[in-house]
């Protein structure tokens, strides 16, 4: 069950990490700047979807946090690619993205209380993992210009805090 | 006459405790606490100064204090009493700090 879903969680970005090995044509900026907004919308979604359904004090918290920080990391984003005049671009991985959070959103909505408690958190794991992972292995070492790139420098440390205190709530939860 | 020395006791105690009490400063920028580790001394205030564009804690492991830095803004915590305090933020505990608080 946990294994299927850390599948899940890995096709898309395992997207962006292979195309990256399979060509010698790495993502542009305009793509990379889509990717992480896209992962941040995404995780947005599951947040606002937790705050609709969860009464755990904790995961209200946890949920609270993600909304106001990849808000915060998306308007910096957003700010940046309008200076830059550049037009975020569309790509399989972006698409991807949207699509599997969708599916994953359709799975939480059918649990209630603890399971969906579990499976929230579980995800969030699971999904700050695979997107930290991407940060780090391809979208960082592809951005040319150098404010992208510290931007997504400063956004992947806050993703790091926010798959640590995840893995925390993960534990007290079992 | 005993109480009069008492009282001038307190006085002088009172100016003294007032002038050493320091303010150290401890930035926080691009998720880390700067100096990380800091000695102080008891009455000493930690002021935190968050330069990041999100909300950060400082939160003591002991439970003494729990402060909220929102982007930007500052937050500040006042040392009660000799001992080392570790602390992290809630939000990305990947974020830790230490202070040493000595006697004054
Ligand atoms: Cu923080």
């Amino acid at each position: 069950m946990l294994g299927s879903r850390l599948a899940a969680a890995g096709v898309a970005l395992v997207m962006v990490v292979g195309s990256a090995a399979a060509q010698p044509a790495r993502p542009t900026d305009p793509q990379i700047a889509h990717i992480a907004y896209t992962a941040g919308q995404v995780d947005i979604a599951a947040a606002k979807l937790a705050l609709q359904k969860s009464h755990n004090a904790q995961v209200r918290e946890f949920a609270a946090d993600m909304v106001r920080d990849h808000t915060a990391v998306n308007d910096k984003a957003l700010a940046l690619v309008k200076k830059l005049g550049v037009t975020p671009a569309d790509n399989p991985t972006s698409e991807a993205l949207v699509k599997q959070g969708e599916e994953n959103r359709a799975r939480l909505a059918k649990l209630d209380g603890a399971a969906f408690d579990k499976a929230y958190v579980d995800n969030e794991v699971a999904y700050h993992r695979e997107v930290n992972g991407a940060l780090e292995k391809t979208l960082i070492p592809s951005a040319s210009n150098h404010e992208l790139k510290a931007l997504l420098e400063t956004g992947l440390k806050i993703f790091q805090g926010h798959q640590q205190h995840a893995e925390m709530i993960a534990a007290a939860l079992q | 006459m005993r109480g009069e020395v008492f009282a001038a006791a307190g006085i002088f105690l009172a100016a003294t405790g007032a002038a050493s009490a320091d303010t150290i400063t401890v930035e926080i920028a691009k998720l880390a606490f700067v100096p990380a580790q800091v000695t102080a001394h008891v009455g000493d205030t930690i002021v935190w100064k968050n330069e990041d564009f999100i909300t950060h804690t400082a939160t003591a492991r002991n439970h003494e204090w729990d402060v909220t830095i929102p982007a930007h803004a500052t937050g500040r915590a006042v040392l009660s009493k000799p001992e080392v305090i570790d602390y992290f933020c809630r939000i990305h505990p990947n974020m830790r700090g230490r202070i040493t608080v000595e006697e004054k």
